[in-house]
């Protein structure tokens, strides 16, 4: 290989910002090849996939609610990647905060008041935080690889949504269709506009300006680049690894839990055995497109959620598989994560060190950075 | 001079060893390894014959670990030249120098903990050999040299020497001629250590040499023919042990004296120590930690106690013991200012008034992303420097607080507020070093002050601490280095294996006596009459 990464001395603030565009370029790109591939027109099959979701007001509206959750939890996920937890188990948390805030409309579904909104988001947090809380205390317990305990919990907690949907939550006058009662009217959090766009999004706005502060101002926020950075660093400043995994978990848990119980009472306004298109993971590619920063999350909250839309109106207009959402997404994170090099690294060309020097060295051979 | 009488040596030796013109099986010729401004070898040139064990000496960086490094092709040399058998070679990687018969046998092992010796074995061996027979070859050799092994333990349930053990058989199945161990008995017990020699002695009656490196005087003495010394990159010395004693090989590692430092401020003891340590003892927390025994220290106003040691002895478990990183078991056994805090964490600590500076720059004392700003908030957020105010950082008090150690202590800069990565060695040292002194603390604990860093930056670090220890703080030093030990201390403690020698006046120790107790002569717990009036005991109990 003629070519060779070569450390920067500092971060490079060029590319920390040209990354993700860099990346959206080349995903595009090979977008276009798919397409080409697939024997649909590239520059037309990107036009229903990436523009036209984005030329009608209905359309907008559906584009926030889908980021609503995503920002919600890409955010808490941002805080709990910079302080190197991985919390892979998001869409556990928000379905576990769903199911917490649905209590009250489906037990209480005749109480009308104008405290079941507020109680039930709270319940959603406190839902999605206790969640969150499991693989927080089998790593500070047991040294458990929280990115395994995480995601295996999302499907106990999938399962646990369907059996509930299907047994005891089933709505009694539902001609025994696997879902609950509808809310009742004092139950559903209100369209912003009329339409799609729910009080959701206003959460997601307030959570993305309290992180940005926490993380940019406070000694919270220190501790947490500090942790992520370097554990011994951390304890050095008198920081403990086990609270800051606690802090993490529970805050990113509250998140989902609440994206979870905010997406079901403002979108779906029942429990379904399925209430997300995977918001849990797709947000993971949201924390990093956003530079697990809160404002970027906000961007690339609006921009994961337009590959949802465009999957739809591909399937719609060009018949292809809506799973197509997916690829996009994969692409996404894969040249993410790669551009990302470029922030510590940069290219050098190497000429030929004839036949007794090989291009690798033993310093050359160390690992990138993992992800940052 | 000294470099000089090397090579003569060298040269004298080879024909006279074999009695014909056969070369020495490695020579080396000017080599030298630089990293960026620190030169770690300096034009080092030695030979070693085929049957002789060698010892390669020196305090740590002196640049044994370099030099090794380069004869196993895991470094490549800026200069000069390898010969193997008369014959320059070039060794692009490990595995060239494998080829060609050089095996290394490192300090640390390399073995999954859940495979068998057998597969370990295996996984180490060049791609394409068999398993079949792997096992009888390694019950046939490691019975051979008395390493008894079974090829189907699982390494996880085998001793440290054991282990070892399967490292050294890996390494002779490839039939070396050239055996590199680096400082292997640092993890054997003396009754593991003793069987090792036996096996190293009968390896070289074969005919194979082997380059043993090493700081354990005692060791070279009854094992090794020759022994070269580096110091600070350099050979500085080829000695034959037979002819020399453990005090005289010490003396050629740390360099001759240089001339004496004149303290301005002697240490006032009358008062109540400052810093007071009490039969600290902490288990070792991992197979390459060293457990601290019965640690009793004390430190006043106005002086400076240096901890000399050699490294790997117990001076990083001391110092996170000494900060609150891992708390005593004895709330008495560290007492700030009178105060008990063996239970308290270095937050509580810092609140006391003591500071730390830790051997490691990046990733210790500082994070290496982060700007010198931030670096500062690390360890001063919960003194009272108003750097945070109820929960909010102020950016412009670190601001300040961040240029004003910048221009105390000379931190050398590109520009404004950089990343600590930035910055060079001894300029982060300067700033890591300067950020807890300008707090002005009552008791300084720092770990290595001048490691890695070039001698101005070395000089403005001690003065700092000189004058810190002036104004009526209590300082202890630990350090590997002899030179700037003898500058700096008023009194002087030597750790060994964990236990701490009672501290000496500096005036009444001299550099062989130290030495001597760093190379673990003299007694771990008892001072040998060499090691000067070994008066701290006393003084520690007075206090």
């Amino acid at each position: 290989m003629p070519l060779e990464l070569i450390k920067r001395p500092e971060h490079s603030r060029l590319m920390a910002i040209a990354s993700p565009i860099i990346a959206i370029s080349l995903t595009v790109a090979a977008g276009a090849i798919l397409f080409a591939a697939m024997g649909h027109d590239p520059a037309s099959a990107l036009y229903f996939y990436f523009i036209d979701p984005l030329s009608t007001g209905w359309s907008l509206e559906e584009l926030v609610s889908k980021a609503t959750p995503l920002v919600l939890i890409g955010v808490g996920l941002a805080v709990c990647f910079i302080s190197n937890n991985w919390n892979i188990g998001a869409e556990g948390q928000y379905t576990f905060g769903a199911i917490a805030g649905s209590t009250i409309p489906i037990y209480f579904w005749e109480w009308d008041s104008v405290l079941v909104l507020p109680l039930m988001m709270i319940m959603g947090m406190i839902g999605g935080a206790a969640y969150g809380a499991i693989p927080a205390l089998l790593k500070t317990r047991f040294g458990t690889n929280e990115i395994l305990t995480s995601l295996m919990l999302v499907y106990v907690a999938g399962l646990f949504l369907d059996w509930l949907v299907r047994g005891p939550w089933r709505d009694p006058g539902g001609f025994n269709f696997p879902e609950s009662r509808d809310f009742s009217e004092a139950a559903i959090l209100p369209s912003l506009t009329g339409g799609a766009m729910h009080w959701g999004a206003v959460f997601a706005v307030i959570a993305v300006v309290v992180v940005a502060i926490l993380l940019a101002r406070t000694i919270k926020g220190f501790e947490v680049r500090v942790i992520g950075q370097s554990g011994r660093a951390g304890a050095f400043a008198g920081f403990s690894r086990a609270r800051m995994t606690y802090f993490a978990f529970l805050l990113s848990g509250a998140l989902a839990g609440l994206a979870g119980i905010a997406t079901v009472s403002g979108s779906v306004q029942q429990l379904q055995p399925v209430i997300s298109p995977g918001y849990g993971f797709t947000a993971i590619i949201v924390a990093f497109l956003g530079r697990l920063n809160p404002v970027g999350v906000l961007i690339a909250g609006l921009m994961l959620a337009l590959t949802y839309l465009g999957g739809e109106a591909a399937q719609v207009t060009m018949g292809v598989s809506d799973k197509l959402a997916r690829v996009f997404q994969g692409m996404l994170l894969f040249f993410v994560l790669g551009c990302d090099t470029l922030i510590l690294y940069r290219f050098r060309l190497v000429r030929s060190r004839g036949p007794h020097a090989p291009c690798v060295s033993p310093a050359n051979l160390k690992p990138v950075k993992d992800v940052p | 001079m000294d470099d000089k009488r090397s090579v003569s040596l060298a040269v004298a030796d080879g024909p006279q060893r074999s009695g014909s013109d056969r070369a020495p099986l490695v020579e080396t010729i000017g080599l030298t390894k630089r990293f960026g401004e620190l030169v770690a070898c300096d034009e080092i040139s030695f030979d070693l014959n085929a049957g002789e064990i060698h010892a390669l000496l020196g305090e740590n960086g002196a640049g044994k670990s370099t030099l090794v490094k380069m004869l196993y092709g895991a470094l490549e040399p800026d200069e000069g030249t390898i010969l193997w058998r008369g014959v320059p070679v070039r060794l692009a990687n490990p595995a060239e120098a494998r080829s060609l018969g050089i095996g290394m046998v490192f300090q640390h092992f390399s073995l999954f903990e859940s495979l068998n010796v057998a597969e370990n074995i295996l996984l180490g061996l060049p791609a394409g050999e068999r398993r079949r027979g792997l096992a009888d070859k390694i019950r046939t050799i490691s019975h051979d040299y008395g390493l008894p092994l079974d090829p189907d333990a699982t390494v996880h349930d085998l001793s440290v020497g054991e282990r070892q053990r399967v490292e050294i058989v890996r390494c002779l199945l490839q039939e070396p001629q050239l055996i590199i161990m680096d400082e292997p008995t640092s993890v054997l017990t003396p009754q593991e250590a003793d069987l090792l020699f036996v096996t190293l002695r009968r390896l070289a009656a074969e005919g194979r040499a082997i380059l043993y490196i090493t700081h354990r005087l005692p060791e070279v003495l009854e094992l090794a023919e020759r022994a070269t010394i580096l110091r600070r990159g350099r050979v500085v010395a080829s000695a034959d042990p037979k002819r020399e004693s453990a005090a005289s090989l010490a003396n050629m590692m740390v360099g001759a004296k240089v001339g004496d430092v004149e303290r301005s401020v002697m240490a006032q003891r009358d008062g109540e120590a400052r810093l007071q340590v009490k039969d600290l003892s902490a288990p070792a927390s991992g197979p390459f930690s060293i457990a601290l025994k019965d640690i009793s220290l004390a430190a006043h106003a106005g002086e400076i106690v240096c901890i000399a040691g050699v490294a790997g002895n117990g001076q990083s478990e001391l110092f996170d013991a000494l900060s609150g990183e891992t708390r005593a078991r004895s709330n008495e056994a560290i007492c700030i200012d009178g105060v008990p805090c063996g239970h308290l964490g270095v937050t509580r600590r810092r609140q006391l008034g003591a500071a730390f500076v830790p051997e490691e720059r990046l990733g210790h004392g500082a994070v290496a992303e982060l700007r010198l700003s931030d670096n500062v908030v690390l360890t001063r957020h919960a003194t009272a420097d108003g750097l945070v105010r109820s929960i909010f950082v102020d950016a412009r008090t670190a601001g300040d607080v961040e240029s004003r150690v910048v221009g105390d202590y000379d931190v050398r800069i590109a520009r404004q507020d950089p990343e600590a990565r930035s910055l060079s060695g001894g300029n982060l040292q300067k700033f890591v070093v300067g950020r807890e002194l300008d707090r002005r603390p009552g008791v300084l604990v720092v770990n290595q002050p001048t490691w890695g860093v070039d001698a101005g930056a070395a000089s403005v670090i001690r003065q700092a601490l000189i004058d810190l220890a002036g104004s009526g703080s209590a300082v202890v030093v630990i350090s590997q280095d002899l030179d700037e030990i003898f500058e700096i201390a008023d009194r002087i403690a030597v750790i060994s294996r964990g236990r701490l020698s009672p501290p000496v006046k500096a005036e009444d120790a001299s550099r062989e006596s130290v030495g001597l107790l760093m190379g673990g002569i003299g007694g771990q717990s008892e001072p040998s009459g060499k090691a000067g009036k070994p008066d701290g005991r006393a003084e520690i109990h007075a206090a």
